[in-house]
């Protein structure tokens, strides 16, 4: 199969929990180069279907394309941003940022040089010798963030990544997130429950409802996104998308 | 690197050494010296060198004991920690040996491997390594999922999930067990001195008992929980040299 304008495909994927069934003949297409959010209750399946993706959870059936090659473990087209950031205590900032080319075998001053400059684009100048325990939690995500742009994947999964940082940063994150959308030529897959920051992110939001889980909508958003973000969170499309949304899930929480 | 203010450290010190003081003084029995008496008597050890030959035989089965325990215990922990089987098949005989009053099993080294340094440097070996696996093998099975899977995502091997991952993650916990363990192993190497032949400072201690120079015996404990102390010290710098990032300060 080839395909050239989908950066990942899942096909028919199946996972169960025990008896517990997670995710029931599940088919999604994410488009080159954009955004694509996966939006829904808890308990939907939104991160295990990431984790699939990943190669770090084994589907009972069903295939996971990336560029068009079925894929079951974790590649290098693949980088991954965690929930709780996932950094090395032990570790700085630097060592860090430049874990995942330490384990692709980059020498030492080659990675430290790529990890300098990302560590910098994230805005973390003048951190690549701290702790992160030395670092406050918007800090510890940028420096996840620049850890999964430093392997340089065409393809990066976000696990709810901002929601463990407090309001003002991730609003500040979701813009930047915006932009970076826009200056690298990369897919994003972005697990999240907030309806607001799918809806400001995304190029297409993937609704998914829970038990068993499928996808239910796929919303496109597009006329406010060549607009600057300061406008975005006052565009009526915006607004009416996040209360359209609100109503097709209000039913699926108690 | 956490460091307290040396005021507070001389001022404790001054404490206790005070009350030592005061409380020999004060007169509790005529078989425990004053603080003064007892440094007096550790001054007296020193500079007739009775001290570090005594020494130099104790830390013979300390040392290597402590080393055994540290590297097999770390290692047998490591294995506990990742296998199930092989934690179903090893971790109760620890468990016991935890809690096992293990100075009832001295007699029985005694037959087993005589009454040499083979003997002691067992007793320090039973003393320090249960607490060395258990802690160690526990901190292995909480690694946090999260950075194994992060690991995996990045394209790690199994092989540098274990070494890059596991092992400094359960490293704090792993130094815990170790600072556990040395201290477990100075009893060790005490019990067997005492126990099993008087040899360096057992001896010192068992002789100035029989010969009623109470303030030789003092000084020859205190300079024992002087080592130990020392040896944590050591022992917590390393770890910081190793994990800098893990800081968070336990002895000095």
């Amino acid at each position: 199969m080839s395909d050239n304008v989908n950066a990942v495909s899942v096909k028919g994927i199946y996972k169960n929990y025990g008896d517990v069934e997670a995710l029931r003949d599940m088919s999604l297409d994410f488009p080159k180069g954009q955004l694509t959010s996966l939006l829904g209750p808890s308990g939907c399946g939104k991160t295990t279907l990431l984790k699939i993706i990943a190669g770090l959870l084994q589907p009972n059936q069903g295939e996971v394309y990336v560029n068009g090659q079925i894929v079951s473990e974790p590649g290098p087209d693949r980088a991954f941003v965690f929930q709780d950031f996932a950094l090395m205590p032990w570790a700085s900032v630097l060592r860090n940022v430049a874990f995942g080319l330490e384990l692709r075998k980059v020498a030492k001053s080659e990675r430290e040089d790529i990890a300098r400059k990302y560590i910098k684009e994230v805005g973390l100048d003048g951190f690549e010798n701290s702790y992160p325990h030395e670092l406050s939690g918007g800090m510890r995500q940028r420096v996840g963030l620049a850890r999964a742009l430093s392997v340089d994947s065409p393809v990066l999964l976000m696990d709810e990544p901002f929601s463990a940082v407090d309001e003002q940063t991730r609003r500040k994150f979701q813009e930047d997130l915006l932009q970076l959308v826009k200056e690298e030529s990369k897919t994003f897959i972005f697990v999240t429950h907030s309806i607001e920051e799918a809806v400001y992110v995304s190029d297409q939001v993937a609704i998914l409802l829970p038990r068993p889980s499928r996808v239910s909508e796929i919303i496109k958003p597009s006329s406010f996104k060549n607009k600057d973000v300061d406008s975005i969170r006052k565009d009526s499309e915006y607004l009416d998308t996040v209360e359209k949304i609100w109503k097709s899930l209000r039913s699926y929480v108690e | 690197m956490i460091s307290r203010p040396l005021t507070l450290k001389l001022l404790s010190a001054l404490l206790i050494f005070g009350s030592w003081e005061m409380a020999s003084r004060a007169g509790i029995n005529y078989a425990f010296p004053t603080f003064l008496e007892s440094m007096g008597a550790l001054w007296n050890l020193t500079i007739s060198g009775q001290i570090f030959v005594a020494y130099a035989e104790t830390l013979k089965p300390l040392v290597t004991g402590v080393l055994i325990s540290t590297f097999i215990g770390v290692g047998i922990g490591v294995w506990v920690g990742l296998s199930e089987k092989f934690d179903w098949l090893v971790s109760p005989i620890f468990i016991i040996m935890q809690s096992a009053p293990l100075a009832a099993l001295i007699p029985l080294v005694i037959m087993a491997y005589g009454i040499g340094i083979t003997s002691k440097t067992f007793v320090v070996c039973i003393m320090a390594m249960p607490v060395i696996v258990l802690n160690t093998s526990g901190a292995v099975k909480n690694t946090p999922s999260s950075l194994i899977e992060m690991a995996k995502s990045y394209l790690s091997t199994e092989r540098e999930v274990i070494l890059k991952i596991i092992i400094p993650s359960a490293s704090p916990v792993i130094f815990a067990g170790l600072r556990l363990g040395v201290s477990a192993g100075f009893i060790g190497a005490i019990l067997a001195e005492l126990k099993i032949t008087p040899t360096g400072v057992g001896d010192i201690i068992s002789y100035s008992r029989m010969t009623a120079d109470y303030p030789s015996m003092y000084a020859a404990i205190f300079s024992i929980i002087v080592l130990a102390v020392l040896f944590l010290n050591v022992l917590e710098r390393i770890e910081k040299s190793l994990f800098a990032g893990n800081d968070l300060g336990y002895v000095s």
